[in-house]
């Protein structure tokens, strides 16, 4: 048998029907639905209180409404964000019409240094590759600073993969994962976990299997990065200046200019000169437990310096452990709101909002025009960089305060 | 679903890059989960002021694109959120066709779900019809499904890519769920099997 991709052997595992043309009716295991109700203290982020619950397993199919389905791909599991009309297609059929994308590898190489996270390095490959570099691809990430990362980790790292264009994200499923995933409330039991067990052994890309795209990036080379303009590809490490539109090429000097003006920046000017009003430290991509914990570590003792600062945990599960493990404290001690579990901010939907020329260092996914409110102005960076630009006032290279 | 066959119509330049889903229908509109009347917000924020105001340079709002069944956009167009509403709001608005040199892929699907064609062609090819699109009304773009064709108003030809699928899809009308449903069996015996090799799913 010729070597696979997990991608592959995901697939082949759940194609229903295949016509000629190669269309295929994709088998759906799990369709998640959006919001948990909020009484309950499970409620939160879809995207966070799935994996929490147990509901996404490594090997299967997963479908959400909505883009950022793609975290559940940390687990091994094909993860698709779909729309409406999809939706309904998977409510009357148990399945969706896909054909098959081609597979990219993404391999982070080697350790990451100090102050640097999972959300720098998916930034990173976005930045290296654009925001359409993904188109028509799945990709895998791998490498020894993926294996690395937490669970928490490879899930900010896959979120992120609808951002970079692509249809899903992946990482194979090891002992982490495994370790993970058992004993939640719907994670299979006795006879059963050791049957998935087996299986889910046997989902990882075999030697030799062909991707129709390699990136490789090596860990050390990644900082700690920040966006400064209004596409998620706008990276660049804090230590650099903001780019000058002519720097880029064809439609994106327009682009560039656009943004700069939106963003209110001048090409020259040193990222770290760059001043924040607020802070927000949340969302499906960086609201989990680790997240928290990442940027309480920089906060512990110190103030803050911006207008407004608020951490909203993705669910309230991590709420709750985050009061147990006394990082509210510090938060509410810094000088941060301490929040309710839910999207908040991410996407302004609610009084949330930055108002016109706000400044927002933020942990989320989208700094696209007005995402977080009419003309506000958003630097995604992680959680660790979103703390010391609460400190500092202004964005800061973290590892200056490490 | 409406068939899609041929079109002939004026064309909006819009060659500004990585135009998002937020940019092509705000979220305050996706509250709703009806398909039509999203099309006076379509573009809301680059097409009117805080006051609700036309903004006069917005292309859609010059006379000569009003009525618009084309868009040229710039890279990458649609990236962003999953849910329908960009769709909906450009097909409400009377868009039935969009060229680009690249679409983001849930944006892509979701066009063919209501109707609408995206056409992806080379810079080149974009770079014609863009130029062509400015030139007002009197430029008439035209899209031929069936041949897999765009012509530009004087007469240049652009062959496109599509899947034979989708094709059949939007010439016909068709809609996914009953197609679907005539390979009920194979699912039926895919699901039979899938619960005795992965129970635990
Ligand atoms: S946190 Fe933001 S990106 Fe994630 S699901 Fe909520 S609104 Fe969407």
């Amino acid at each position: 048998m010729s070597p696979k991709t997990l991608y592959d052997k995901i697939w082949d595992a759940h194609v229903a029907h295949e016509s000629e043309d190669g269309t295929c009716l994709l088998y759906i295991d799990r369709h998640l639905v959006h919001e948990y109700p909020v009484s309950d203290v499970r409620q939160g982020i879809v995207h966070i209180v799935g994996p929490e619950q147990g509901w996404t397993l490594p090997g299967m199919t997963v479908v959400c409404g909505d883009s950022h389905t793609a975290t559940h791909g940390a687990f091994g599991s094909l993860a698709h964000g779909i729309g409406t009309s999809e939706v309904e297609h998977v409510l009357a059929t148990q399945t969706l019409i896909q054909k098959k994308s081609k597979n990219m590898k993404v391999e982070i190489t080697g350790k990451l240094r100090p102050g640097v996270t999972a959300k720098d390095i998916t930034l990173s490959v976005i930045g290296a590759t654009g925001t359409a570099g993904g188109t028509g691809y799945v990709i895998e990430y791998c490498g020894e600073a993926i294996r690395d990362l937490s669970m928490e980790g490879r899930m900010t790292v896959c979120n992120m993969a609808i951002e970079g264009g692509a249809r899903a994200g992946l990482i194979a499923p090891d002992e982490k994962t495994f370790e993970y995933v058992k004993g939640r409330p719907h994670a299979p039991k006795g006879a059963a976990w050791e049957a998935a067990l087996s299986y889910w052994q046997t989902l990882y890309t075999d030697e030799g299997a062909h991707f129709d795209k390699v990136i490789t990036i090596k860990g050390e080379d990644i900082a700690p990065v920040v966006t400064w303009g209004t596409s998620p590809e706008d990276v660049l490490p804090i230590t650099a200046t903001v780019p000058a539109p002519e720097s880029f090429k064809g439609g994106k000097v327009e682009a560039a200019q656009r943004s700069l003006d939106y963003m209110g920046l001048t090409a020259g000017q040193k990222l770290t000169d760059i001043e924040i009003d607020t802070v927000f430290i949340g969302s499906c991509t960086n609201g989990r437990i680790e997240d928290l914990r990442a940027a309480a570590e920089i906060l512990k003792g110190k103030k803050i310096k911006v207008k407004r600062a608020m951490v909203v945990p993705g669910s309230g599960l991590v709420r709750a452990q985050a009061e147990e493990e006394g990082l509210a404290q510090i938060f509410i001690d810094a000088g941060f709101e301490w929040r309710l579990a839910g999207c908040s901010m991410c996407l302004a939907m609610n009084p949330d909002q930055l108002s016109e020329g706000e400044r927002c260092a933020s942990t989320s996914n989208r700094n696209f025009e007005g995402r977080q409110g009419y003309k506000g102005r958003t630097h995604l960076v992680s959680p660790a960089m979103a703390a010391a630009a609460a400190i500092t006032g202004h964005l800061t290279d973290v590892r200056e305060m490490m | 679903m409406e068939k899609f066959s041929k079109i002939s119509g004026v064309a909006a330049p819009l060659p500004l890059v990585n135009i998002d889903t937020d940019m092509i229908i705000p979220k305050q509109f996706l509250k709703t989960i009806k398909r039509s009347g999203l099309g006076v917000n379509l573009f809301d924020e680059m097409r009117y002021d805080r006051q609700g105001n036309e903004i006069a340079d917005f292309v859609l709002n010059k006379p000569a694109y009003r009525q618009a069944q084309i868009l040229v956009a710039g890279d990458n167009f649609g990236c962003g959120s999953s849910r329908e509403h960009a769709p909906w709001a450009l097909a409400d608005f009377g868009i039935k066709a969009i060229i680009s040199t690249s679409f983001a892929d849930i944006f892509y699907n979701n066009c063919f779900k209501n109707g609408m064609l995206p056409i992806v062609l080379p810079q080149e090819a974009v770079d014609v019809l863009m130029k062509d699109a400015e030139k007002g009304s009197n430029a008439r773009i035209e899209v031929d499904l069936e041949s897999q064709t765009v012509t530009s108003s004087d007469g240049q030809s652009f062959k496109f890519e599509v899947d034979a699928f989708k094709k059949h899809c939007l010439l016909n009308g068709l809609d996914d769920i009953g197609l679907t449903m005539e390979k009920a069996k194979s699912i039926d015996a895919f699901e039979a099997k899938a619960a005795m090799e992965r129970p635990w799913a």
